[in-house]
């Protein structure tokens, strides 16, 4: 037998620089086509603040003492980082991965299997932080922005993409295909995109249904702290002072975005070395 | 030319997938400066063989080392002097002809100005400097292999593994790409390759390795294999039971045996089918040179004997 067995889960990923030339790959290819995918990200959040900001603020003028189409800006923002991250880390790396045989290309190179997966991870997450960068430029075009830490929003978008993308990657490192996707997007990307303290405040839901959202659903987390740096206030849940719930945020995107990173390059590792 | 300086060593080398053995204790030595040919039907090994020698697939047992350097435990170094030509078409459709291969230098942290350079030169090379600013799409299947070829030497390798480089080819793209493959070997560039094209092997080895199974069944140079295993020429004669009668009878050393509805009758001297011929003037026979293919035949045995 050999003396390390790369599948095995004990192993922790060794990552170097090298890590960048992936993704310098994968940004190299966005920076061909920049304005194309620039678009959805600027359209988006106009349609979006019209729609249910001017259609909808009319029946709901006000939550917690915010304008609605002010409280539901950091709303669009987080959902951003969401569908940017995760899409990239989904569909586009399944596509690299499975249909351009991208990474077994990559591999026979210096380049290990799992510095290749943490390129796509870090490229998710600037995906991310690129998209939410605009939809916070709409957000400000609106007038929307009242505290001075709004571009504290970045770091936030960049850290919970990362969140996205190796969850995204730990669903491609187990699709059998492409339409498997439907599943997640489906049944725990669209759920967030609701509840997740989005669009309607999450105290108004069911407790057990606040539970789980913020046990559970990354995203709950991400959308308090854009409401907090966009709009200065966080939701006071559970009777927990807003400085707490801001801390338990940063804590449980941190904790998860490192299980998840490493978990999706383990299994990754499983699938990719044969 | 080879040396007598062994860069790839293999001793038991074993690949399991499961319970099935795709690669079974194999032994072999490839020295520096030959073309080594990794001979053998699909879903023999050799595919598998070249993915432990670049460190893509690790080794379930034995040993295996690349200029001396263990593939499980410094593939990092492995990688950095080996290029590899896959048998699938992984080039980057979201990149030009050229931006592959520069995009490709930089995962082997090759300084910009050096890779454009290096791009310049191999396109030049493999005849597709006017290919440069092309989509790969727009590429012939052709075209697109000489690209795998010329990227797996952006690094400068020592050693080059080139698996199957001339499936789906047409004639006229084999030989290109076999030219190219004879001026990397002037250049003094270790090669291995696989195929399961008999005349690419004889045309381009200096050595081959005959896999079946999982198992290097025969191993040497292709001429010698060719004279000790089936001899100088080889007669081919529609299947007749009056033929095969009179064959038997006027040469009863002669080695003779029936594929599908063919004679084909082995002899190691040149010259000695004249009397048969004059014998059946109204049967079509054919006088050939015995090929490494009828060694193949005889050895992996998937024949029918008499």
């Amino acid at each position: 037998m050999t003396e390390s067995n790369p599948q095995s889960f004990s192993r922790l990923p060794t990552l170097t620089h090298r890590v960048w030339t992936v993704w310098h790959r994968n940004f190299d290819v966005f920076m061909k086509t920049w304005h194309v995918n620039f678009l959805p990200s600027l359209i988006e959040p106009i349609l979006y603040l019209l729609a249910f900001g001017f259609g909808l603020g009319t029946f709901v003028t006000n939550i917690e003492g915010v304008k609605y189409i002010q409280w539901i800006a950091p709303g669009l923002v987080a959902i951003t980082v969401m569908y940017g991250a995760f899409f990239e880390c989904t569909y586009g790396s399944f596509v690299r991965m499975y249909y351009q045989r991208t990474f077994d290309a990559i591999i026979a190179t210096p380049i290990s299997v799992e510095e290749v997966i943490a390129g796509e991870l870090l490229w998710g997450a600037t995906r991310a932080t690129f998209n939410s960068a605009i939809v916070l430029a709409v957000v400000a075009a609106f007038g929307l922005i009242s505290t001075p830490w709004f571009l504290a929003i970045l770091p936030v978008a960049f850290f919970g993409g990362l969140l996205f993308s190796s969850l995204g990657m730990c669903f491609t490192a187990l699709a059998p295909n492409i339409d498997f996707f439907n599943y997640p997007t489906f049944l725990l990307i669209t759920p967030m995109f609701l509840i997740s303290n989005t669009f309607i405040p999450l105290a108004s839901f069911p407790s057990q249904l606040q539970t789980i959202a913020l046990a559970v659903l990354p995203l709950t987390h991400v959308a308090d702290l854009s409401r907090l740096l966009i709009v200065g206030k966080i939701e006071t849940l559970g009777g927990l002072a807003p400085e707490w719930v801001m801390l338990l945020a940063v804590c449980w995107i941190a904790i998860v975005t490192l299980a998840f990173f490493v978990l999706s390059i383990y299994l990754m590792r499983r699938r990719l070395i044969k | 030319m080879a040396s007598s300086e062994s860069v790839i060593k293999a001793h038991g080398l074993t690949k399991k997938f499961g319970s099935f053995t795709a690669v079974d204790h194999i032994d072999f030595e490839v020295y520096k400066g030959e073309c080594v040919g990794f001979l053998g039907p699909n879903g023999a090994g050799k595919t598998t063989t070249v993915r432990m020698i670049y460190c893509f697939s690790p080794v379930t047992e034995g040993e295996l080392t690349v200029a001396g350097m263990n593939v499980s435990t410094q593939s990092r170094e492995i990688k950095r002097m080996v290029g590899v030509a896959p048998q699938e078409d992984n080039l980057d459709p979201d990149f030009t002809v050229i931006k592959n291969l520069q995009v490709y230098a930089r995962y082997f942290d090759i300084s910009k100005a050096e890779a454009a350079e290096r791009a310049v030169e191999l396109l030049k090379f493999f005849r597709l400097e006017e290919k440069q600013t092309k989509a790969i799409d727009e590429l012939s299947t052709g075209m697109k292999r000489r690209l795998i070829i010329a990227r797996a030497l952006i690094n400068q390798p020592q050693i080059l593994l080139l698996d199957e480089p001339t499936t789906g080819l047409d004639p006229q793209g084999r030989h290109i790409v076999w030219d190219e493959i004879r001026n990397l070997l002037k250049q003094g560039v270790t090669i291995i390759l696989t195929t399961h094209y008999m005349d690419e092997a004889a045309a381009l080895c200096d050595r081959v390795l005959i896999v079946d199974n999982g198992k290097i069944i025969e191993t040497g140079v292709p001429q010698k294999l060719i004279k000790q295993h089936v001899g100088e020429d080889v007669l081919e004669v529609p299947f007749n039971e009056t033929i095969l009668k009179a064959l038997k009878e006027e040469m009863p050393n002669a080695d003779i045996e029936i594929f599908g509805d063919q004679i084909r009758v082995f002899v190691n001297r040149h010259g000695v089918f004249e009397s048969i011929v004059k014998k059946f003037p109204d049967v079509n026979m054919t006088i050939r040179n015995a090929n490494l293919e009828d060694v193949f035949l005889k050895l992996t045995g998937r024949k029918l004997r008499e």
